[in-house]
């Protein structure tokens, strides 16, 4: 008998839950600015959570996933990646798509139901929201096959959860980006719940991070909740991938604090007390401890900053809840890139009757 | 000008295309140093490379969301799937995404891919080789679904899939791949995708076919003429979605009577929206029921018994004389 492969998956945090170096930081780091932009970020994100949960609480939007708790996930990924390089996204990462710089009453828009809002500027080669689990992890791969058959140094990043790692859809992107060694970063934001089937339950791998073992490619876990150490890994991944190094996967240990969507109950399923002591792993709190440690953050300073979050995201709900609508029959105008005849008819049909009731 | 069957042509155009454009790449299962199972991308790899002709892993799922990836980020993707039997996996892909990424994006991204596969009865194939299901293509918003019936089509109809903005399933007939030889210069000049090709005039009936099921349906039109003197028009639809009906009423006004005839199973089939549109906008030119003859409402049988599934010059001929003598 010999042994023909083996592993090893690590597992990194720079900021315990306390809000405590436990390891030399990385040089960005180190600038308290760059920290404080972070948490700007992860506090915005979590103040246009709060406002969307109750705008659809109110019947002014309408599903809604909200991201509570992993703030530090999707604002760390944000940050690394380049404006140029692309992101796949599942339906849960707001924070990075504001990093990006789609503005939040887009978001608002799409969640209301107006497909305008995933017709964003910037960020505009960026993949829409994807609602079907890990389809979109292919996307990431055709994407990332593109950059590197024209040469450009990009890198496309998809972003899938625990549940998601179940599909087929997203062994077949792994193991694709594998054999080709595509310019690929694999996401996958394990917030321990999909809906209401717990991790223990999507698989018997220990780590989730080991499944790109069986792809050929790196796999390792990050805290999650730590916005340093998720900016730095996935900055790691994104450069060895823009030089030629090919694909990681990067499994991001966080917690869904809240339900599903604003569809779930998650009472219905999980404990109190499970939530309780998730909630003292909180990005946002840890940070901000760290901050106020190394005198570069202070009570004040957080007041306004609260302030400001809620200015910006009253504007942006304004917006959302000042746009003219869509008149009925522009349902027809993206179908093709011009309309057939056959539905040509049925545009004016609609357009008809519409013009009746008005 | 050179002489080329339905599969030769296809590869003609491939040819054509990939030196014209750079963002064409080809991908699928065997389609590399082996040319496909029916040859259909033979030499290509050697000419254009293995970064634009791709043997990808087996995953059809992969080769389907892997061409949206691509297609949205300006290449222009053909993807192989070996059989129509092994489509399913890459349906999600096209109703989840490809069909709607302009819609979702409202024109941001776009999703410019071919979907190919070889599809059809009549070769003698195992199992889950022979199914005619275009009509689940055809029910999806935001996608066309063309079906070439002769060389000359598949060349011109395939040019103008690759070069369409949206995404196209291109349905090959694989019982005709080789049946005939048919001239072609090899100009890039497109069909245009959309519209129905009357192949033959006539003034008592209108056949309407696509795919393998149109040789049988010129026999029939052949005999017709010969055994009973009935005129056959016959009109072979090659876009089944978007329909081109102006083309299809306007023939059944003038003959008054229509037959359809294609291989897959009835119910739900494309014949079913085509004689129901007939009904809405045609009823008053018609002197006769509208009949199809199609493959039967059960599983597509093995070989053994296959040729009693598939339509017929027989039951054609059979459906067009009731039809001429019910009224």
């Amino acid at each position: 008998m010999e042994t023909v492969a083996s592993f090893e998956i690590h597992y990194r945090q720079y900021l315990n839950a306390e809000g405590r170096a436990v390891d030399e930081l990385p040089e960005f780091a180190k600038d308290a600015d760059v920290l404080q932009r972070f948490y700007r970020d992860m506090v915005l994100t979590r103040t246009f959570d709060k406002r969307a949960i109750a705008l659809q609480r109110t019947g002014r939007l309408g599903t809604y996933a909200s991201s509570l708790g992993q703030e530090a996930t999707y604002t760390g990924l944000g940050h690394a990646m380049q404006p140029r390089d692309v992101l796949a996204p599942s339906y849960r990462e707001h924070g990075t798509c504001f990093v990006r710089g789609v503005p939040m009453s887009d978001i608002l828009l799409y969640w209301g139901g107006d497909e305008r809002g995933m017709a964003f500027e910037k960020a505009k080669d960026d993949f829409p929201v994807s609602v079907p689990i890990a389809t979109h992890v292919l996307h990431a791969a055709g994407a990332a096959y593109a950059f590197k058959y024209r040469k450009e140094p990009r890198v496309a990043v998809a972003v899938c959860g625990d549940g998601g790692t179940s599909k087929g859809d997203f062994y077949e992107s792994i193991n694709v980006a594998g054999v080709w060694v595509l310019p690929c970063v694999f996401m996958v934001v394990n917030n321990q719940w999909a809906i209401s089937v717990p991790r223990a339950k999507q698989s018997r791998s220990e780590t989730l991070a080991q499944k790109a073992v069986a792809a050929g490619i790196p796999g390792e876990q990050v805290d999650g909740n730590d916005v340093i150490v998720v900016k730095d890994r996935v900055e790691v991944a994104l450069t060895k991938a823009r030089q030629g190094g090919g694909p990681t996967l990067i499994e991001a240990l966080t917690y869904r604090r809240h339900d599903h969507t604003t569809a779930d109950d998650a009472s219905r399923y999980r404990s109190r007390q499970e939530l309780e002591s998730e909630k003292k792993k909180d990005p946002i709190e840890r940070l901000k401890h760290y901050l106020i440690a190394e005198g570069a953050w202070g009570e004040d300073q957080d007041r306004q900053l609260s302030r400001e979050c809620e200015g910006e995201v009253d504007a942006a709900v304004d917006q959302y809840l000042n746009t003219e609508p869509r008149a009925p029959e522009t349902m027809f105008d993206n179908l093709y890139e011009s309309l057939p005849t056959l539905y040509q008819n049925q545009r004016e049909e609609l357009q008809a009757k519409w013009k009746r009731h008005e | 000008m050179s002489n080329l069957a339905m599969v030769e042509a296809v590869n003609a155009a491939f040819a054509h295309e990939m030196n014209a454009d750079d963002s064409v790449v080809l991908l699928g299962e065997d389609i590399g140093v082996n040319g496909g199972v029916f040859r259909a991308t033979v030499d290509l790899q050697e000419r254009f490379g293995e970064d634009r002709v791709i043997d990808t892993p087996l995953a059809e799922t992969m080769i389907a969301g892997l061409s949206v990836g691509m297609a949205a980020q300006g290449l222009k993707p053909v993807a192989e799937i070996q059989f129509m039997g092994f489509i399913y996996p890459a349906v999600d892909q096209i109703v989840s995404h490809a069909s709607r990424m302009r819609n979702r994006t409202c024109g941001r991204l776009t999703c410019p891919m071919v979907l190919r596969a070889p599809f059809g009865g009549g070769i003698r194939a195992p199992e889950h080789h022979s199914e005619s299901t275009e009509a689940l293509f055809a029910h999806m918003p935001g996608v066309r679904v063309v079906i070439p019936s002769s060389p000359a089509r598949a060349y011109g109809l395939l040019l103008a899939a690759i070069r369409d903005p949206d995404p196209v399933i291109f349905l090959e007939p694989k019982r005709i791949y080789r049946l005939h030889k048919q001239q072609i210069e090899d100009n890039g000049e497109a069909l245009p995708l959309d519209v129905c090709f009357t192949l033959r005039d006539g003034t008592d009936i209108t056949l309407v076919s696509w795919g393998a099921s149109i040789h049988e349906t010129l026999q029939a039109a052949d005999k017709l003429k010969e055994e009973s003197e009935i005129s056959c028009e016959v009109i072979d639809v090659a876009t089944i979605k978007p329909l081109d009906m102006d083309t299809i009423l306007k023939s059944v006004e003038r003959t008054g009577r229509c037959v359809i005839v294609h291989e897959a199973a009835r119910t739900g089939g494309v014949g079913a929206d085509i004689a129901a549109q007939l009904a809405e906008k045609g009823l008053l030119s018609l002197f006769a029921p509208v009949k199809r003859v199609t493959g039967y409402d059960t599983v597509m049988p093995l070989l053994k018994l296959e040729n009693h599934y598939l339509p017929d010059v027989d039951r054609i001929r059979r459906a067009v004389k009731e039809t001429m003598e019910f009224a």
